[in-house]
């Protein structure tokens, strides 16, 4: 089954690696994955979703979380959350079924971004199921081209992030001057 | 008032400052300013002969040590040779700080000479890594590697470093302090998690611990004592915890596993309480997962929580270091002892009598030659020499289980053996690393014909060093292992399996300057050995042992453990 996890994780370069590397390692398909700065620019947060047998969800998180790099890994499976994706779709479409296509774009909540002879490019967000109804839906108007971003969620939950302190490295001090 | 010193003057004082005394490595063009500044440096680097062995020395020693073993290479060729090493480490959980040479900064990315992405490469390969382009960057990184290695879960952390950071001018300043925000180690063990413990081993009627590496690891193997003492539980030691528990401690049953013993492996699959510590339920050990421990409730402490519950559901889960557990969980049993011993003894007197009855049925029992050598009996004379003491670095194969079957461990860190990754050649090169730690110690390096061959060019490297590291190859023309799964699974169809060439060990050895032998008879085994151990400094061994003995108990892949194939029966020999 798909399972979303919100990562944060330390900006810092190999990160992403770290993580889709050990997704591919433990044999986890990646469906999608966004990643971005967060507030703090020393900071990113990811969103993955990835297939996973519900009963090794707990130990995927417990894997990412093991990863040094990595400061929360969250699972929002199953918790109170908002995903949402966007879909950026060139509809090339005849004069005559281009209010048609205006109309089904106000129906999905989309905006028209670009607008030329040739036809449109329409921006929607949303969740992924409405958003794969509405590529249905434009389809059947004519040629489209369509990137998908994958969601991105955000927890309604606060969870409480847990950081490690800085800790004292003990060292022998009486190293002869070189 | 400048203090200005370059890039690898600051990685030998970092190295300094975390105690380092010897290095394994191999120089190479990006390393040139490394190895110049290691001329003056009171460091011992010991040259092995290739990069691979340089990992799996720094493993040796640290598996001998407890601390942090280092190698380091060089760019390119140097690194990729590393990675064996590194992934055997990762697998076994070895503290091992690799440092490789990089290609100068403005040439990453550019396809230069002797560039390889090191620091792609070895990410699945290590339990971190750190790229560093700069000379102000090192001591930082160091520090933090040698932490990340040592705490926790030990592991190998790489450090990767560009010839201008090394070459490049910074200013020392120690690091007091580690801030990892994302790196949380959590070692204490919940108190209430370790008192239901406590009840919960006193109230099984069979209970039955089951320690592994992470017992060596944290050093708590006095806490592991206390623990198997006070609640009078058999206890089994996996491969990579022999030593955990003395091998002559009464209730120490042996290794379990494919090539367990009889007796460990059914009290795995009778036990009602399996007390899992510091073991991570490896497929070697359990077999098919269905048939483990299926009477079993299960306590597992680990310091890792990934292990928790990866392969086997546990019933009570502690995450934390072993030894803080097992010394909180001892006074917890002493609390409850009074109340609890009395009305447990019947029970403990029964699964021992069970216990002792599957020890008597099958025990391990060395085989015999008249004619020729057994290779249990090889391992049997070992035993008999070491008496519990001496070092035993194994390479992979049936000797490994051999000896780990046959020689008696009562300390912590006296084997040193490839346990997850089973890298055959990694018995000689972690032999000199062992050696290095302990001067003083008697060494044995055990090889099959085969892996013996893979690690040849480091005889080099002990006859250099002088190091008293008694090499033995269990000789039996073949690549064992490999041949007795083709025997038993491949209706014996015999596939690239056969070593019909050796070298002359006596020959061999003459070209190294190292005492060397050839052994054939089983009358003249224990007397060489003898010598051999007597001789100071390196000896190699020969041991011609019959080719096609094949090691039992075995529980095949994917088997259930207490469906052991046991030994054929044979004619009974004893010995004169």
């Amino acid at each position: 089954m798909l399972m979303t996890i919100s990562l944060l994780m330390e900006n810092k370069p190999g990160a992403l690696m770290r993580v889709t590397g050990l997704l591919t390692q433990r044999g986890y398909n990646i469906e999608s994955l966004t990643v971005a700065r967060t507030l703090d620019p020393t900071l990113s947060r990811m969103t993955i979703v990835v297939d996973v047998e519900a009963r090794l969800r707990a130990l995927v998180i417990k894997q990412m979380n093991r990863l040094v790099n990595v400061l929360q890994a969250t699972d929002l499976t199953e918790v109170q959350s908002v995903v949402r994706e966007l879909v950026l779709m060139r509809v090339r479409a005849a004069m005559e079924s281009r209010t048609a296509i205006l109309k089904e774009a106000e129906i999905f909540a989309a905006r028209v971004v670009d607008s030329s002879l040739e036809g449109f490019v329409i921006e929607a967000t949303g969740e992924s199921e409405k958003l794969s109804e509405f590529i249905a839906v434009m389809g059947s108007y004519g040629e489209i081209e369509v990137t998908r971003s994958g969601g991105v969620a955000v927890s309604l939950e606060a969870k409480k992030l847990r950081l490690a302190p800085p800790v004292p490295r003990s060292q022998s001090e009486t190293v002869e001057s070189r | 008032m400048s203090n200005l010193k370059n890039g690898a003057h600051i990685l030998l004082e970092c190295l300094a400052r975390e105690g380092v005394d010897v290095m394994f490595g191999y120089p190479g063009g990006v390393m040139l300013p490394l190895y110049d500044a290691i001329y003056d440096d009171p460091i011992q680097h010991v040259l092995v002969r290739h990069e691979e062995n340089a990992a799996f020395a720094a493993s040796g020693y640290a598996r001998a040590t407890g601390k942090v073993g280092v190698c380091c290479a060089t760019s390119g060729p140097g690194a990729t040779n590393l990675t064996t090493g590194l992934v055997d480490a990762l697998m076994d959980s070895i503290p091992v700080v690799a440092l490789t040479g990089q290609v100068t900064s403005t040439l990453i990315g550019t396809d230069a000479f002797q560039e390889a992405d090191t620091f792609g490469i070895t990410r699945p390969c290590t339990k971190h890594n750190i790229l560093v382009t700069r000379a102000d960057e090192i001591a930082h990184a160091i520090h933090e590697a040698f932490h990340i290695a040592s705490t926790g879960r030990p592991g190998p952390v790489l450090v990767d470093i560009t010839k201008d950071a090394f070459q490049g001018q910074a200013q020392y300043a120690p690091v007091h302090e580690i801030h990892l925000p994302g790196y949380k180690v959590v070692t204490e063990g919940h108190a209430g998690q370790i008192r239901r413990a406590a009840q919960m081993m006193w109230e099984a009627k069979r209970p039955y611990v089951y320690a592994g590496g992470g017992i060596i690891a944290s050093n708590a193997h006095e806490e592991l004592r206390d623990v198997v003492e006070t609640l009078d539980a058999p206890a089994v030691c996996t491969l990579m915890g022999l030593g955990a528990l003395p091998g002559s401690h009464p209730n120490f049953i042996s290794m379990p596993g494919m090539h367990g013993s009889y007796a460990a492996n059914m009290g795995m699959y009778e036990c009602d309480l399996l007390i899992a510590l510091g073991v991570r339920f490896d497929d070697r050990v359990t077999g098919r997962l269905s048939s483990f421990a299926p009477h079993a409730r299960v306590i597992h402490v680990d310091i890792d929580p990934a292990e928790i519950g990866k392969n086997r559901a546990v019933d009570l889960p502690i995450v934390g270091d072993a030894k803080r557990v097992l010394s909180k969980l001892v006074k917890a049993l002493k609390e409850l002892a009074p109340e609890m011993q009395g009305l447990r003894d019947a029970d403990r007197k029964a699964w021992w009598s069970v216990v002792h009855a599957w020890q008597d049925e099958h025990p391990l029992e060395p085989v015999f030659g008249v004619d020729e050598i057994k290779p249990q009996q090889l391992m049997y004379e070992i035993n008999k020499i070491s008496d519990g003491k001496a070092i035993v670095a194994s390479d992979v194969g049936q000797h490994q289980m051999w000896a780990a079957q046959f020689i008696r461990f009562d300390e912590p860190r006296l084997w040193v053996n490839s346990g997850g990754l089973g890298s055959m050649g990694f018995g000689l090169p972690s032999a000199i690393g062992a050696q290095m730690a302990h001067p003083g110690k008697l060494v044995f390096c055990i090889c099959g014909d085969g892996g013996f061959q893979m690690a040849l060019p480091e005889l080099a490297t002990l006859a250099n060093f002088g190091l008293n590291v008694k090499v033995v190859v269990m000789n039996n023309g073949y690549l064992g292992m490999v041949r007795q799964w083709q025997e038993l699974f491949y209706n014996n169809r015999l596939s690239s399996v056969e070593i019909n060439t050796f070298p002359n060990v006596e020959h061999l050895g003459a070209a190294y300057g190292i005492k060397a032998k050839i052994v054939r008879s089983p009358l003249e085994l224990e007397r060489t050995l003898r010598e051999a151990v007597d001789e100071p400094g390196p000896y190699l061994l020969d041991v011609r042992v019959s080719s096609f003995e094949n090691v039992y108990p075995m529980v095949p892949a994917g088997g259930a453990i207490n469906e052991m194939v046991l030994a054929p029966p044979r004619p009974v020999t004893v010995p004169e």
